[in-house]
């Protein structure tokens, strides 16, 4: 089985880019499953069954960090979509964390960018973008040649070895290259690891002290002017 | 890449019928039209055209650029991408400055004097636009008609693209009278969604829209050649009405008289 996780910030238009992947990938005979994970509210879910009547899930990840909620759930959504019989399994992130980036090395990691989020969206996203192994810029309907080629050079800036598919993601044109890419993706190699080191998040904010100030924690903290540093045990 | 033509393929219209025209090229140099009704089809039709469609839009239409069909993979950079679209809401949307934009826009393109080559984008928008350009505000701050004119300049000197989609220019709010004139200027395909007599039939050929398909091409002969002068002197009349009221004069009964006995339309 080959999983594809698909991140990117609220109304990029993961949903939109999945929904034109699914059509595509089903015109093609292929089984697939589909997870939505969300912090409180999500529907993917439902429109893909009724649409496509393909397996699909959601998970709310409520009190925790939604990406780190992803690492956890991962495993078991696996075990699910193999049981189900499903060749793919396309999994769209919640895209509130943009440290944590849940790819999974050896596995296609997709990342949507929206053109009209502005120029400096590319430079603010970190390793949701640098980690990805495809960017698909969504609504270039939206905006001018010329900006598309401004916002393009900023995501190579980011991330030089990208490839990078533009897309009206309502009309699905510019993604028939993604979907070559998730057919041609390596099967899944246990045991499965995550790309890149999530950031230290370890504190007492982490276990509900609610107080302000790094004063009035313990764990990995940071003063305004300092780096981070450990301060207790 | 060294355009020399393009061709499109016929697909089908709104209700599944077939385009009527089955194939057509523009060579480079030609300025062509695209009109017909609201709704018939023409926005649609040069959208495909900006997309490099090949099967694989609504419209099943299929475009050639030198008898080359569309690849479709990652390599595809729309810095090499030899269209440009101007659409009727095509709007920038990034608050960078308008220098800053322009000449990141043209280092990205490579261009070996930056300054030279943005301060003559901003000259060409500049003859389009009531006010100047302030370079220094955000391009999200620019006017209706200066966005337009930006565009325009942009997609025809940095980005010099040389095939050119521009859609009902009429209604951007910029000169297009002076548009039409600096525009020849550049060797280009010129492709005007229009429902402008003048751009119409200055064009070399227009194709005609409904219901979602190609109906017919229509070649601009001599008499059509003729005739467009005489479009030509009524519509400048219109433009002069209008500069007078802008500039905040009164239009008198002698003042139109006077001028329709001077244009040769009273005796
Ligand atoms: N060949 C086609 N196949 C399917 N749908 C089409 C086709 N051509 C046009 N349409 C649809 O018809 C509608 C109107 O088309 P379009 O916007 O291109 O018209 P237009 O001629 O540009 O109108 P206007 O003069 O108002 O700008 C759109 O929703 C478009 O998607
Ligand atoms: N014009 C345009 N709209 C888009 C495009 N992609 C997505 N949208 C719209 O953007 C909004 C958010 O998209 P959605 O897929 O729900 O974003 P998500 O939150 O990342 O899943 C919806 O209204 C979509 O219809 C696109 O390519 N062009
Ligand atoms: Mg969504
Ligand atoms: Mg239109
Ligand atoms: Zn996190």
């Amino acid at each position: 089985m080959k999983t594809v996780i698909c991140a990117g910030t609220s109304t990029s238009g993961k949903t939109a880019v999945l929904k034109q992947v699914i059509k595509k990938l089903i015109a093609k005979d292929y089984r697939l499953a589909f997870l939505k994970i969300d912090v409180q509210y999500a529907e993917e879910d439902e429109l893909f069954k009724q649409e496509f009547g393909i397996p699909t899930k959601k998970v709310y990840s409520g009190e925790l960090c939604p990406d780190h909620c992803n690492v956890m759930v991962l495993g078991d959504a696996i075990e699910w979509a193999a049981r189900e019989k499903a060749q793919f399994l396309l999994v769209e992130t919640a895209g509130l964390c943009l440290r944590c980036s849940p790819y999974i090395e050896g596995s296609l990691g997709i990342v949507v960018v929206e053109a009209t989020s502005g120029m400096n969206l590319p430079r603010k996203i970190g390793p949701m973008l640098s980690l990805a192994d495809i960017a698909v810029v969504t609504k270039i309907d939206l905006v001018s040649q010329a900006e598309r080629e401004v916002f393009r050079s900023r995501i190579l800036e980011a991330a030089p070895n990208i490839n990078i598919a533009e897309s009206d993601a309502l009309h699905g044109i510019g993604l028939n290259p993604l979907v070559k890419k998730i057919i041609e993706s390596p099967d899944l190699q246990f045991p499965l690891f995550l790309r890149g080191n999530p950031p230290v998040g370890t504190c007492t904010i982490c276990v509900g002290k609610k107080e302000i100030g790094w004063k009035q924690h313990f764990g990995v903290v940071r003063p305004l002017e300092n780096q981070l540093f450990y301060r207790g045990e | 890449m060294q355009i020399k033509k393009i061709t499109i393929f016929g697909g089908y219209g709104k209700s599944g019928e077939k385009d009527k025209v089955e194939q057509v090229t523009f060579k480079m140099g030609q300025v062509v039209s695209i009109v017909g009704p609201t709704g018939s089809g023409k926005t649609t039709f040069i959208e495909d055209i900006e997309l490099y469609a090949n099967e694989n839009t609504p419209s099943m239409r299929k475009v050639l650029i030198n008898d080359t069909a569309a690849t479709e993979d990652f390599s595809s950079n729309p810095s090499d991408h030899p269209i440009a679209l101007i659409t009727q809401h095509t709007n920038f949307l990034s608050d960078m400055q308008v220098k800053k934009f322009l000449m990141t826009h043209a280092s990205i393109r490579g261009s070996s004097s930056i300054e030279t080559i943005v301060e003559e984008t901003l000259d060409f928008a500049n003859q389009l636009t009531g006010e100047a350009i302030d370079v220094n505000s955000a391009m999200t701050e620019l006017s209706g008609g200066q966005t337009r004119a930006l565009l325009i300049a942009d997609a025809v000197i940095i980005g010099n693209s040389p095939i050119i989609l521009l859609d009902e220019i009429e209604n951007a709010g910029i000169n297009r009278t002076r548009a039409l004139e600096l525009l020849k200027r550049y060797e280009k395909i010129f492709i005007f969604v229009t429902h402008d007599p003048r751009i119409a039939l200055l064009s070399d050929l227009r194709i005609i829209m409904k219901n979602g398909a190609m109906q017919k091409i229509l070649v601009t002969d001599d008499e059509e050649r003729r005739v467009v002068e005489e479009i030509k002197k009524m519509d400048d009349f219109l433009l002069e009405l209008r500069t007078h009221i802008r500039d905040g004069e009164k239009l008198t009964e002698q003042h139109v008289e006077n001028r329709l006995r001077d244009l040769g339309y009273l005796s």
